[in-house]
């Protein structure tokens, strides 16, 4: 078998490159993006991340991948990996631009022993390994068979000569003035320990670090490269050696294991992302993506991008479930302001797209549909000239989304119409929720508006929670039940006892 | 090189940071007019005069050892004077050549280093002749031994070979360097080897080593910088190690000013102390628990600003607790701070203002004073002296001596006498030993009646006008107490009938 992708089906693999699609502002997937892809920019990963799969098949694919590498030793293997390739290509820059010839020719030769370690390293820890994934078990086939090429053979033959004979070169340089000899090294003693011995004495404790901070001496400088060219004329036959290599060897890296590298950072840089919020105490797990599904279950998922933020701060966000059955289509979610409303719309968002990559998502346990598509509408920060304008342009934005919305498609609307009456936002909301009934699509309803929670069979109400103690202490929960808008009132009025049981028990005192 | 003029095996940390009670010791016990006594208007003395006054307990062997200098330095002070001059010289030396710090570039420190190396080892001959001027006069081991070290380490041909090394380091044929390939054929590993020698004969041989040349021609000023870089891969070792050897040798310097200064200070103090007509003696330092006993024991802060101070005879011998009742002004608080000061001078290694002091070492000396009120007024006073011996406690260890001043009297008598019973109670059993100034009457009732073989009862008495202080007498506690007096002036504001009968 031969290593195509990690990614894609033979079939599939995409022809144009994505844009980052809509929501993705709105659901903050940006930040988890940018998250995912630090550390990894020379890969262009954002596209990989911004295309949904339509294919159950091939998503159960990738979380085979993914689910190899959840064993450390793979995950190290494959880094380690990628952190020698990324130095071959450096080198292989540096053997492209330097001046000198005896220099370019160096740092070709260590670009590929640095490519061969990579390829010898990777096939030795992948063959230790059960691999569960079709996707590895080519990967690991490939490099089987192109360590036994002959090709590959005379690479690491012919690099472990010229690097031995290059090693054993030594030679000395003695610098008067403006004069340099370059000449072989003849066993003079070391002058720096006679120094150290003999003020040894006075040494009582460590003492301050006083070496000035040189360039590293692998960037050499003019006269080194003129030494480099006479110490090249002391030791012929090596360097005669090195330029030969060059010339057998020109293009010595294998396409299928630069594709490899490449793909193999998608899982590397969201896995990074997993493990630290694994580790902060927050669930992860395989989503059971069913195209067609009519049925919501989410278990203790959160919001990714908003667990990173809070991870850096030595906290978690508290997760929430969903549970939606068959023809409930259309959440709508009231409550008090800063409780977690619109982090809950999120997060609901945020799983739906990362299942459809084949990633695996927060939550403890998580069934949904085939979302081709997760679309948003959140309350733009711009303002515009005119109310009107305002909600001419909500209204506009919503005919789009409705418009290019299909029954598997996930809604997440926040806060529609503010910029109207009251009474105008309950008609226009109980209008958007009748088109998006009709349509079928799944859709997260953030509004202040009670009286949209109780529009019909596929609406269900959910409502953030209040803590009954203490009606300031938000507890992010998000529960099913009736929209209540006045509880959090009734709460503050119980904690300062003015409620009217108080208030009649004081008045009789 | 080692100084151990403070300890037998080991350098001193002086400088770092104190235990958290040491600011209210040195507070409690009036610890810095002593200071101020042995430093005058030297900083160092002061600095390390106080750290070791602070910085608690030393074995009996470390103060035999510095009693042993302290003794060598009273009989032979020109000796100890005449080397922290040599010492203080040799550490203005580096602020005098360039104001203390060394250049940036590997050249620059080389030349610095080398410069200061010149000083300091001619500076560190002088110290040996010096000390071998002064050698005749001392006897004791931190002393006598130093300036037999010095002797024998620093001989004038040690000395020469070092000066014969910084000669060669002006490098004056230039340096040599080998080196390795490595990544992308640099050149990798530099290392500085002995430089050609001198002379013709030598130029000649190195001709002969073959080998090709360049020469960088005179208006090429990047090729010259490009070399001057590749010159730096050599000297950069070498440059660190001269310019640490030259801190090492100020680090030796240092701690030898700094060791002196102690007994400097400990001359100057003793001075200042007979001048008044105080008396002095070597304390007596032993391992016996709950051992106490003093003749003429005076309160050395009070004897540098009055003359002629009276002492106290305490025998406490046996008894872990000494309770001090007595009248207002009637010399508890100064009998409190001589028995604190005389403990902490004598576990520094100093002589106390005593004719007899006889002690169990301590490993920890505390103090629990009143306090003026917290301006911020963020703590209740209780809830401040309750987190204040809290701290005590944490700090406390078997063996400690704790010395309170009308501790918990910022509540009510009863309340605070029962606090304090407890407390004290518990640090008696704990095997700390507890010197408490009260005019909680309850409080010392309360030992009468439960636990008096432990106490030794101290009564002030208030004496005629003007003649202060006052001798302490052995007497229980009278039931006459001072305590509205106090509490009027604690509080400001009578003592409250109620609070006495909750």
């Amino acid at each position: 078998m031969t290593f195509r992708s990690l990614l894609w089906d033979e079939a599939s693999v995409p022809t144009s490159r994505p844009g980052e699609p809509e929501c993705f502002g709105d659901l903050h997937l940006d930040q988890v993006v940018a998250e995912v892809a630090r550390g990894r920019e020379d890969y262009d990963l954002a596209p990989l991340l911004h295309q949904p799969l339509g294919d159950p098949a091939m998503i159960a694919g990738r979380q085979r991948v993914f689910s190899d590498l959840e064993d450390d030793d793979v995950a190290q293997a494959v880094s380690t990996f990628s952190e020698r390739m990324r130095r071959m290509r450096r080198y292989q820059g540096l053997a492209r631009r330097r001046h000198q010839a005896e220099e370019r020719q160096r740092w070709f030769l260590d670009a590929a022993q640095v490519y061969l370690d990579a390829v010898r390293g990777l096939r030795d820890a992948l063959a230790a390994h059960e691999l569960g994934s079709e996707g590895l078990q080519a990967l690991r086939d490939h490099l089987d068979a192109l360590i036994a090429s002959s090709s590959f053979a005379a690479l690491a033959r012919d690099a472990a000569a010229v690097a031995e004979a290059l090693d054993e070169v030594r030679y000395a340089i003695a610098i008067k003035g403006r004069r340099v000899r370059v000449r072989h090294y003849e066993g003079e003693p070391d002058y720096l320990a006679e120094i150290e011995e003999a003020f040894a004495k006075f040494r009582e404790r460590d003492a301050k670090d006083y070496r000035a901070q040189l360039p590293p001496e692998s960037q050499m400088n003019g006269v080194e490269e003129r030494i480099l060219g006479l110490v090249a004329q002391l030791f012929p036959e090596t360097f005669g050696q090195l330029a030969t290599f060059t010339e057998r060897h020109a293009d010595f890296a294998d396409p299928g294991v630069l594709t490899f590298e490449r793909e193999a950072q998608l899982f590397l840089g969201y896995r990074k992302h997993v493990r630290a919020l694994r580790n902060a105490g927050l669930p992860f797990c395989y989503p059971t993506v069913t195209p067609g599904a009519r049925t919501v279950t989410i278990e203790d998922g959160f919001d990714l991008a908003l667990a990173r933020k809070l991870a850096s701060q030595g906290t978690v966000p508290v997760t929430n479930s969903l549970r939606l059955g068959p023809g409930e289509r259309v959440a709508v979610i009231t409550g008090p302001n800063q409780g977690g409303k619109t982090t809950f719309a999120r997060m609901v968002g945020q799983i739906h797209h990362l299942a459809a990559l084949g990633l695996p998502v927060p939550g403890r346990r998580v069934e949904v549909g085939l979302a081709d598509q997760v679309l948003t509408h959140f309350e733009r920060e711009e303002s515009l000239d005119t109310l009107r304008g305002k909600l001419e342009d909500d209204l506009t934005r919503i005919r789009g989304i409705l418009d290019r919305a299909t029954a598997d498609s996930v809604l997440v609307l926040n806060e529609l119409f503010t910029s109207t009456t009251v009474s105008d936002a309950v008609a226009l909301g109980h209008d958007i929720l009748e088109r998006i009934r009709g349509l079928g699509a799944l859709c997260l309803y953030v509004t202040f508006l009670d009286e949209l929670a109780e529009a019909g069979p596929e609406t269900v109400s959910l409502v953030g929670e209040v803590s009954p103690e203490d009606p300031t202490a938000r507890t992010f929960e998000i529960v099913r039940r009736p929209a209540d808008g006045l509880a959090y009132a009734a709460a503050l009025a119980q904690r300062h006892r003015l409620t009217y049981d108080h208030v009649r028990e004081r008045l009789r005192a | 090189m080692k100084v151990r003029l403070l300890h037998p095996d080991r350098d001193v940390p002086v400088g770092e940071p104190l235990p958290d009670h040491a600011e209210d010791l040195a507070a409690d016990l009036e610890l810095d007019s002593l200071i101020e006594a042995m430093a005058g208007d030297d900083d160092h003395i002061r600095r390390v005069a106080r750290w070791l006054l602070l910085a608690g307990a030393e074995d009996r062997a470390v103060i035999a050892h510095r009693q042993a200098v302290m003794a060598d330095a009273l009989a032979a002070p020109a000796a100890v004077e005449s080397m922290y001059r040599v010492a203080t010289e040799a550490l203005e030396g580096r602020r005098r050549l360039f104001f203390g710090r060394f250049g940036s570039s590997p050249e620059t420190v080389l030349m610095q280093a080398r410069r200061l190396l010149d000083l300091l080892v001619a500076t560190l001959r002088r110290l040996r002749r010096v000390a071998d001027a002064h050698r005749q006069h001392l006897g004791s081991s931190g002393l006598a031994g130093l300036c037999d070290r010095l002797d024998t380490e620093l001989d004038e041909d040690y000395l020469d070979v070092l000066e014969g090394h910084l000669e060669e380091l002006q490098l004056e044929e230039g340096v040599l360097l080998s080196a390795k390939l490595g990544r992308g054929n640099a050149g990798r590993d530099h290392v500085l080897r002995r430089p050609p020698q001198q002379g013709r004969l030598a130029k000649m041989l190195e001709r002969e080593r073959g080998g090709l040349t360049f020469t960088i021609p005179e208006r090429d000023e990047t090729a010259a910088r490009a070399l001057a870089q590749l010159r730096e891969r050599g000297l950069n070792d070498v440059a660190n190690v001269l310019a640490q050897s030259s801190d090492h040798i100020l680090d030796f310097f240092r701690v030898l000013r700094d060791e002196l200064a102690f007994y400097l200070g400990g001359v100057r103090l003793h001075r200042a102390l007979s001048q008044q007509g105080a008396p002095s003696c070597w304390p007596e330092l032993t391992e016996v628990a709950d051992v106490l006993a003093t003749e003429s024991l005076v309160d050395a802060a009070l004897a540098l600003r009055i003359p002629e101070v009276v002492g106290n005879d305490v025998d406490a011998t046996g008894r872990p607790l000494v309770l001090v009742t007595g009248a207002n002004q009637g010399g508890k608080s100064t009998f409190l701070r001589s028995v604190g000061q005389a403990q902490v001078m004598a576990q520094a290694g100093l002589p106390v203002a005593a004719a007899r002091f006889t002690t169990t070492l301590a490993p920890r000396v505390l103090t629990h004073h009143t306090r003026e009120e917290d301006p911020e007024m963020e703590s209740g006073k209780l809830d401040e002296e309750l987190r204040r011996m809290s701290a005590v406690v944490d700090a406390a260890a078997p063996g400690a001596l704790v010395l309170c001043n009308e501790s918990f009297s910022s509540t009510n008598e009863r309340e605070g006498s029962e606090i304090a019973r407890q407390v004290t109670t518990a640090l008696l059993d704990a095997g700390v030993r507890v010197v408490y100034v009260t005019h909680l009457y309850e409080l010392a009732r309360g030992f009468t009646e439960r636990d008096r073989d432990r106490v030794l009862f101290l009564r002030a008495e208030r004496g005629e006008q003007g003649q202060r202080p006052y001798r302490l007498e052995e007497g229980e506690p009278l039931p006459t107490s001072f305590g509205a007096d106090t509490y009027q002036q604690v509080f400001g504001a009578d003592l409250s009938v109620d609070a006495e009968e909750r």
